[in-house]
């Protein structure tokens, strides 16, 4: 086997010098009647060309040739190779996480530079070295908002991604954790009249999502008032985090949960990708993850080290202020790489790109009869529009033009079947947005 | 100097203050930022332009992201390439973190996650247009309750810890369909943090239970703690000694007999694949970590997988969306679980992690066994060659990975972490230090099946020589690592006053 590094002949010498008579002794700890006397029913081996051929076999069975519109939490964007390039080293690639500071000085100054990003990019004080993905991100930036104002209650709007609400219902329930969704307004945004005083007074948190599921952005500073006043926390997520390009950040939530994913991470079919917690400084204890810090060594010079490891399960146990031990460094370190190389004037670029193309999109979808724009919120790369007919439909139809179509709302939201979500990145050219706005033409001038 | 002499006796006295290094000066990618540079340019914008304050209103805008940095493309290569080479890696030799698996990571399975058709899948997309993301996703299913002997299995969670949360919650939620959630979770002393972590987690309390002096369960001690408040025990098998628990099935006899469950830590399967299946020997719960048995790349910290395989009676509780065949053949994600604890993550879980999983899988077949043999032979390799100069506290067969003890070295002043920093001047990477927590001075090994004859040996060399410079040069290895970019580092001073961001001077 090609992966193995050792003769027949090395394993009896090596069985020789332990004293072994064969293999078997070495396992007669475990009890006979418990090891296994047939193969295991495995399909394999397969040599490295036969597993290329099989997974691009399962390759040719998937979206090939497709134009897509779906965002709704993962998105296409354009990523230098670079970064691949990079976080193939082996250096990086095959490193452990690094507890032995002085041999893993590339990984942690690379994790330094992330925290520093994401603050920057999040208008944040301080960001760990990432959560698994934007979705539990979120919900241990509200176990946090739990720990840090002792209330177990949360306000959580209904225009926050509706996996990530599961994702956090499923946490909250065994913690006496109470969950109360809050509606939308015609505006696509968190329905502030619902957030009653009495409500926000036993309130850990207001949870919203800017841009929201609906693509809207929320208007985060009279949230932030009102949570303040009655002593209760406001938690922003973000899923699509190019916006942060030109969309103004999140600078009076206390706890920001973002997905990385837009950062030049590919879809893949759905991970691994990057969440990232960040907050203010004074609330840095109660966060969860890793944290690098700077530090220096006998003689002075700079290095960096996992810190506060106070907070962490491998310190702490049961009193940690989370279970996270593997987190996404890898995915932190693709998305630190591509930051730096699309940069302050890129990053800028990028997203008005996106603005410019979702606007365009948009103007020429709301030419055809029957087509509105279901909210009135601003909105960044991502926008809902209502249909004379049930999205699924005009989907199925769409899939014959080889095009995947907006999110169907109806799954979530039963009262907005005929709602989908449209997403148009920088990756979508002209002429792939006019051949879908003309698909969708014909098929709603088609008689039902 | 020669990080891996032969002659451990020669490298010793070579051993000497070094700081060479051929980029030790790189700073951060921000002190290199100059205005007006970029490493990425995009194509030109191909529909009308729009005024972002007329778009998204002043109110949303802001003007620029202050301090991105601002650098050209082979500035980011070298900067990110300098970086590297302040790591140790597998790719450079043997990285013996006991119960971490630090396997060789084939290259073949960075090659298939990266391949247009699969790297480019959206989650949300139509089930028509995933069959063969979803086929992965079942095919891998198969294989792991082949190796596992489970009857059911969610992909879902995204490392170890989750799956144990995971696991928890079903446990939860069977329990709670009997009628009774109960109280309590009892774990051993030699569990890793993160079983406790997620107990709490899942809404239970910790009973922490002693292991007996051979380091083992002990099942009179067991029945004391199993009442009817015992929701299950979590156990890791081998434990983190690497001994395998030999009364497992009077263990599980014990819980099933009150109600409860038998919960096992899958983080050491590397001992057992091939060899011997949780699902035979009472088992009900259980997570594997593919970052470990099953090769998937740690990368610095991560991303992991942690899927969960249970018994039958679990299956009605797995996360909601499972993978399905169809009765037509095809695959689909199927989201109509009444009882399911619901989601644990979004989307399909972290499938570039389960897709090299299951290349990995492929590529040894029912051979898998003979990885499990190769790394439970390495590691009684060093156990022999290393046990006459190291204290072994627990002189059971060891499987997978051996534990020493810094006892007699701390006759002298020298302590686990001394040993494995001064390991770094040999060329290797540490083992585990101080952990299991029922090891004082705890030196665990574990090898991986990765690793040749020749490394092992060079390993055992190191170790010997290290053992001899505790002997006459105790300064030496105290004050080790000699031959890194930096000294060892102050991590109180990083505590006491954090600095976790870079800022402008």
């Amino acid at each position: 086997m090609r992966y193995l590094p050792k003769s027949p002949s090395e394993r009896q010498e090596m069985l020789a010098a332990i004293g072994a008579g064969s293999i078997d002794e070495l396992f007669k700890s475990i009890p006979e009647k418990f090891r296994l006397r047939e193969p295991l029913a495995l399909p394999g081996p397969l040599s490295e060309f036969e597993i290329i051929d099989y997974f691009k076999a399962r390759a040719g069975e998937n979206s090939n040739g497709y134009t897509s519109f779906l965002g709704a939490g993962v998105y296409s964007h354009l990523r230098s190779v670079v970064s691949d390039a990079i976080i193939q080293r082996g250096e990086f690639l095959t490193s452990y996480t690094p507890y032995q500071a002085e041999f893993a000085q590339g990984t942690l100054t690379a994790i330094f530079e992330f925290q520093t990003l994401m603050c920057q990019i999040a208008g944040q004080e301080v960001a760990n070295a990432s959560m698994y993905d934007g979705s539990t991100a979120l919900t241990e930036a509200v176990l946090m908002a739990e720990r840090l104002t002792d209330r177990d209650y949360v306000l959580v709007a209904r225009s926050v991604h509706p996996e990530y609400r599961q994702v956090l219902n499923t946490y909250a329930r065994n913690l006496g954790l109470k969950v109360e969704e809050i509606g939308f307004t015609e505006s696509g945004q968190i329905d502030r009249d619902e957030l009653t005083a009495e409500k926000l007074s036993q309130a850990a948190a207001i949870v919203v999502q800017s841009p929201n599921f609906f693509g809207v952005l929320e208007d985060l500073p009279p949230l932030a008032e009102a949570a303040h006043a009655s002593g209760s926390l406001l938690v922003s997520t973000i899923t699509e985090a190019v916006s942060l390009g030109i969309v103004r950040p999140p600078v009076e939530a206390d706890i920001v949960a973002m997905e990385g994913q837009a950062f030049g991470i590919p879809p893949s079919y759905g991970g691994p990708y990057v969440g990232v917690i960040a907050t203010r400084e004074k609330f840095v204890r109660q966060m969860p993850g890793r944290l690098a810090g700077e530090t220096k060594d006998a003689e002075g010079n700079r290095g960096f080290v996992l810190t506060l490891a106070t907070r962490e399960q491998h310190i702490r146990r049961e009193k940690a202020t989370s279970n996270i031990c593997t987190n996404e460094a890898l995915y932190a370190l693709a998305a630190t790489i591509h930051l730096c190389l699309i940069g302050k004037e890129g990053i800028r670029e990028q997203a008005l790109q996106n603005l410019a193309k979702a606007r365009f999109a948009q103007t020429e979808l709301e030419k055809i009869p029957g087509v509105r724009r279901r909210f009135s919120g601003r909105t960044f790369n991502e926008f809902t529009l209502e249909f004379p007919r049930s999205v699924k439909l005009i989907n199925h139809e769409l899939l014959k033009e080889k095009i995947i179509g907006p999110y169907s709302l109806g799954l979530h939201f039963p009262e907005l079947t005929k709602n989908g979500v449209v997403c148009v990145t920088e990756t979508a050219s002209r002429e792939e947005i006019e051949r879908f706005v003309a698909a969708v033409r014909k098929i709603l001038e088609k008689p039902v | 100097m020669n990080p891996k002499s032969a002659e451990p006796e020669a490298a010793a006295h070579h051993v000497g203050k070094v700081r060479s290094h051929p980029s030790q000066n790189e700073g951060l990618i921000f002190e290199h930022s100059i205005p007006g540079k970029r490493g990425m340019e995009l194509p030109p914008l191909d529909v009308p332009p729009v005024d972002p304050i007329a778009v998204l209103g002043a109110e949303f805008t802001r003007a620029s992201v202050e301090g991105f940095p601002e650098v050209s493309e082979i500035e980011v290569i070298r900067h990110f390439t300098r970086l590297s080479t302040w790591n140790y890696a597998i790719d450079l030799g043997m990285y013996p973190l006991g119960s971490c698996t630090m396997k060789y990571n084939p290259r073949v399975n960075e090659f298939v996650a990266r391949l247009e058709g699969l790297a480019t899948e959206h989650p949300s997309q139509p089930g028509e247009l995933s069959q063969g993301c979803l086929r992965i996703l079942y095919d891998l299913q198969k294989c792991l309750l082949s190796i596992t002997g489970m009857d059911a299995v969610t992909l879902q969670p995204a490392a170890g810890a989750q799956g144990e949360l995971t696991g928890l919650l079903m446990i939860r939620a069977y329990l709670e369909s009997q009628g009774n959630a109960r109280r309590k979770v009892l774990i051993p002393d030699s569990a890793h943090g993160t079983n406790p972590a997620s107990v709490v987690i899942a809404g239970y309390e910790v009973q922490n239970i002693k292991s007996n002096a051979r380091g083992q369960l002990d099942t009179d001690h067991l029945r004391e703690f199993v009442t009817d408040d015992v929701a299950a025990l979590m156990i890791t098998n081998p434990s983190t000694i690497g001994i395998f628990e030999e009364r497992i099935a009077e263990i599980a006899a014990i819980l099933h007999e009150r109600g409860a469950l038998l919960y096992m830590d899958g983080a050491n399967m590397n001992a057992l694949a091939g060899v011997t299946r949780p699902g035979d020997f009472g088992v009900d719960v259980m997570h594997l970590n593919l970052h470990k048995t099953f090769s998937t790349p740690h990368g610095g910290g991560g991303p992991g997988a942690g899927p969960v395989m249970v018994k039958k009676i679990l299956e009605p509780f797995l996360p909601s969306p499972i993978v399905i065949q169809k009765a037509d053949g095809t695959y689909a994600l199927d989201h109509h679980r009444p009882q399911s604890i619901g989601r644990v993550r979004a989307f399909a879980g972290n499938f570039g992690v389960l897709l090299r999983a299951l290349a990995y899988t492929l590529a040894y077949g029912p051979g898998i066994r003979q990885a499990t043999e190769d790394a439970v032979l390495n590691a009684n390799y060093i156990r022999k060659n290393l046990e006459k100069y190291f204290d072994l506290p627990y002189d059971l067969p060891s499987l997978h990975e051996v534990v020493f003890s810094d006892a007699r070295q701390k006759a002298k002043g020298v302590n686990t972490m001394d040993i494995a920093k001064r390991l770094i001047d040999y060329g290797f990477h540490p083992y585990t230090t101080a952990f299991p927590l029922i090891v004082p001075g705890a030196m665990m090994i574990e090898p991986t099946e990765s690793e040749s004859r020749e490394e092992c040996d060079l390993f055992i060399d190191a170790m010997r020589s290290i053992a001899a410079e505790v002997d006459s040069n105790p300064e030496i290895v105290k004050t080790a690592p000699h031959s890194t970019r930096v000294g060892r580092l102050d991590e109180t001073a990083a505590a006491r006053k954090p600095v976790l961001r870079w800022k402008p001077a």
